[in-house]
């Protein structure tokens, strides 16, 4: 599915991020170069804002800021009700 | 890769994290940012109030190398606070609406929760120019 040279797509980055992130929820939007991504899970209960993220940018690797031109993440614990 | 004394940049940019409270690296200069998330960046420690220095990466790319390798973070801009990685554009833009930035930065009596500023210059021309890794 992540066929190098194919442009990216958010419904790939959606299926990425939820098969790499146990229980995660992605909503992803983007044009093929810039993406927004919020994503929920279990997992980032207790970690910091940065760990959230490089969770989140972790299932790319070196794509973002290459093939991913920019990544944008909202994070949330989906088991507590607000971050603020 | 493994041996830090063969990355005199690697040094270069621990010592300026080091050596400045607030440190941001970005594309192109507060003055003239050269990406849309490195301005509003900008924007929200301006408004703030919060003096910081700023790092452009755009000069030679194995800034960006370095310090993404150091860093572990892939993207810029990136907010370093005392020392420590706060965050891209994502991120501050958050704790700056929730005021956690400025009670990271210790400015007691800023306003929390403030839609985040719009970047000053055009959104437009600034984001035509971003690199590439």
């Amino acid at each position: 599915m992540a066929v190098s040279g194919a442009p990216a797509t958010p419904e790939e980055l959606k299926a990425r991020i939820e098969a790499r992130i146990p229980g995660a929820t992605a909503e992803v939007t983007g044009d093929g170069h810039h993406f927004n991504a919020v994503v929920s899970a279990p997992a980032f209960a207790g970690l910091s804002r940065i760990a959230q993220h490089r969770l989140v940018y972790d299932v790319f690797g070196a794509e973002v800021g290459d093939r991913i031109h920019a990544l944008s993440i909202q994070t949330k614990a989906s088991t507590t009700e607000s971050i603020a | 890769m493994s041996d830090e004394t063969t990355h005199p940049l690697r040094e270069q940019i621990q010592t300026a994290i080091d050596e400045n409270p607030v440190l941001l690296f970005m594309k192109g200069t507060p003055e003239q940012p050269m990406c849309g998330f490195s301005a509003r960046t900008v924007a929200i420690l301006q408004s703030v109030g919060q003096p910081f220095a700023a790092v452009n990466v755009l000069p030679d790319p194995r800034i960006r190398q370095e310090l993404s390798t150091l860093s572990n973070w892939p993207t810029i801009p990136q907010l370093f606070i005392d020392g420590e990685l706060v965050g891209g554009c994502d991120i501050v833009t958050e704790m700056y609406e929730s005021g956690e930035l400025q009670q990271a930065l210790g400015l007691e009596n800023a306003a929390a929760g403030e839609p985040a500023p719009e970047p000053q210059a055009p959104e437009a021309a600034p984001l035509s120019i971003e690199n590439r890794l």
